[in-house]
């Protein structure tokens, strides 16, 4: 599984939303499953898909499906 | 006097700090409550549709004020839940933020303050209110139960200065706001620290967002509260490596901590030199009945302390019988000036007087050390804190039963669990709950069994169900 399917596998399980949700639009709090709760364990998701540790500033900055490649990329993962 | 009626004292201090870096005097937010309160004619029932924000609270000052008798709503509310709210009381006005059109109220005449207007509805219902009631909270927004709490103008005074008495709030204090302030905990910390002339930094955002962490730095909060999950984030956060020196003392209530997380925030607050009290209430109590002083923080972790001044506790065992011996365990019984008067089903029940006499049987079980201090260990009734939310699994059962799915609920704190017998619903009912009760659907689970367990007369058998859970997971 490329880095890209798990990403997208992360979102899709953690907010129980369909691939077809994906994309520049899907922000937090946008929709109900992504508000501070469902944060929270995405990043917990993130972080052990990934075998990283995250920043606090990444934590809180990581407000949108689009922005996670930025930050992730922070911790050398590559899409 | 009621606190909110003597608050003219604190004229010149701060009392409200906005997300829009105002800072509004108690004079000035006095002057905004008494102009909304004198819209309401007479003692009337008013729907007060809360967020954290300064129109939100210059309308419950100035109901309470007025003696008119708030319900306090949480903004969020489903629409469905909140029309079942106006069938079943019939206020005579709503109060609520302008972008809510989708709580539909009719009304026959409108007062606009800032971001929300007042409806005067048309709703025409002889009732009375009964003298003592100055306040109703819901008991559990998420479920839609109709079911409310009533608090006197006694209760609110007394528990209020109860908690500003044991944290020792004065007017240099400086808390932000976390939770929604139709809910109990979220309240009380608005009501002391308005008692204490203290300013309050309100705020809708949570704190996964920036603003929330700038909110604090740049206004100086001196301290917060948090139910379990916050303190969840806080690690999450790693809240060990934040730099925040303005922040004097937490505090956690609406559900119990583990015991581990209590263990490392009374490390991490004793270095950080925060003090960090963990407490224990309900609705029910007004908000406050316990607290464990910062000083035990560390060595009675898991421990919710000891009543609050004014209150006292004692055990009862199954034949209602006082436990004298300590470390057993019984039902958790309060005594004090903050039980509230009971509840309501309907504005039937407004005229209603005091059903407690200040004695509130908790359904909590706990056990008592020998030095006194209190912990909770188990439940008496059917009801789980969701994210710090109360649960009633009944009322849970019975939402999914309305969609047409006959199953049953159980688990435990921040996860409950869905019993199914067949596996194709799985998805569907937990999407399903989640929408209907507002609570994020990482809180349920769906767990499938082959049959549910019932006893002859076809009661669920819920102890045995868990059972049947933990042999599947043994296979």
């Amino acid at each position: 599984m490329n880095n890209k399917h798990k990403y997208d596998q992360v979102f899709i399980e953690s907010f129980s939303i369909d691939e077809s949700v994906l994309g520049d639009n899907l922000v937090y709090n946008r929709i109900q499953s992504w508000d501070s709760i469902g944060h929270m364990g995405m990043i917990a998701a993130i972080e052990e898909t990934f075998d990283i540790m995250m920043e606090i500033d990444d934590i809180i900055d990581f407000s949108s499906y689009k922005k996670g490649f930025e930050i992730l990329a922070k911790y050398r993962v590559e899409f | 006097m009621n606190f909110y009626d003597d608050l003219e004292k604190y004229s010149v201090n701060i009392a409200i700090l906005t997300e829009q870096s105002e800072q509004i005097s108690y004079k000035d937010l006095l002057d905004a409550a008494d102009n909304i309160g004198k819209q309401i004619k007479g003692r009337s029932l008013v729907f007060a549709v809360c967020r954290n924000s300064f129109e939100s609270v210059a309308g419950y000052l100035g109901f309470m004020r007025a003696k008119a008798v708030p319900v306090l709503i949480n903004d969020k509310i489903n629409n469905t839940f909140f029309a079942n709210l106006l069938e079943a009381y019939k206020p005579e006005y709503v109060y609520l933020p302008k972008d809510k059109s989708g709580l539909n109220v009719n009304s026959i005449a409108a007062y606009s303050y800032g971001n929300y207007t007042l409806l005067k509805t048309g709703y025409d219902i002889d009732y009375t209110l009964h003298g003592d009631l100055a306040l109703l909270l819901t008991t559990s927004g998420s479920t839609g139960s109709p079911k409310l709490v009533r608090q006197s103008y006694k209760n609110i005074n007394s528990n209020a200065e109860s908690i500003t008495q044991y944290l020792g709030i004065t007017s240099a204090d400086r808390p932000i706001t976390t939770m929604p302030m139709s809910y109990s905990y979220g309240l009380s910390i608005i009501n002391s620290h308005l008692l204490a002339g203290a300013s309050t930094i309100f705020t809708d955002s949570t704190l996964m967002d920036r603003r929330f962490w700038e909110e604090i730095r740049n206004n100086n909060a001196t301290t917060f509260g948090g139910v379990p999950y916050i303190y969840e984030m806080l690690k999450k956060l790693r809240f060990e490596r934040m730099n925040l020196p303005s922040l004097k003392y937490i505090t956690q209530a609406g559900g119990k901590l583990s015991l581990e997380l209590s263990a490392e925030f009374a490390d991490i607050c004793e270095d950080k030199g925060i003090k960090f009290f963990v407490m224990y209430g309900q609705t029910e109590a007004t908000a406050r009945m316990s607290y464990l002083p910062w000083e035990y923080a560390r060595t009675k972790a898991g421990s919710m302390g000891i009543s609050i001044p004014g209150g006292s506790f004692w055990l009862e065992d199954e034949n209602g019988k006082v436990i004298e011996k300590s470390d057993t365990i019984g039902e958790l019984v309060y005594k004090g000036d903050n039980v509230t008067l009971g509840y309501a089903e309907s504005c039937l029940d407004m005229c209603k007087g005091d059903e407690n006499r200040g004695i509130l049987r908790t359904g909590d079980l706990a056990k008592r050390d020998a030095d006194g201090f209190h912990y909770i260990t188990g439940r008496k009734k059917r009801f789980l804190k969701m994210f710090g939310n109360r649960v009633n699994l009944d009322e849970i059962e019975q939402l999914i039963k309305a969609a047409g799915y006959d199953r049953v609920c159980a688990g435990t704190d921040d996860n409950l669990k869905i019993y199914v017998t067949e596996m194709d619903d799985k998805d569907r009912i937990r999407s399903y709950i989640a929408e209907r009760t507002g609570i994020n659907h990482v809180g349920f689970t769906v767990v499938y069994v082959d049959k549910i367990p019932r006893n002859e007369t076809g009661k669920v058998l819920y102890s045995a169900l868990v059972q049947l859970e933990k042999k599947d997971c043994d296979v």
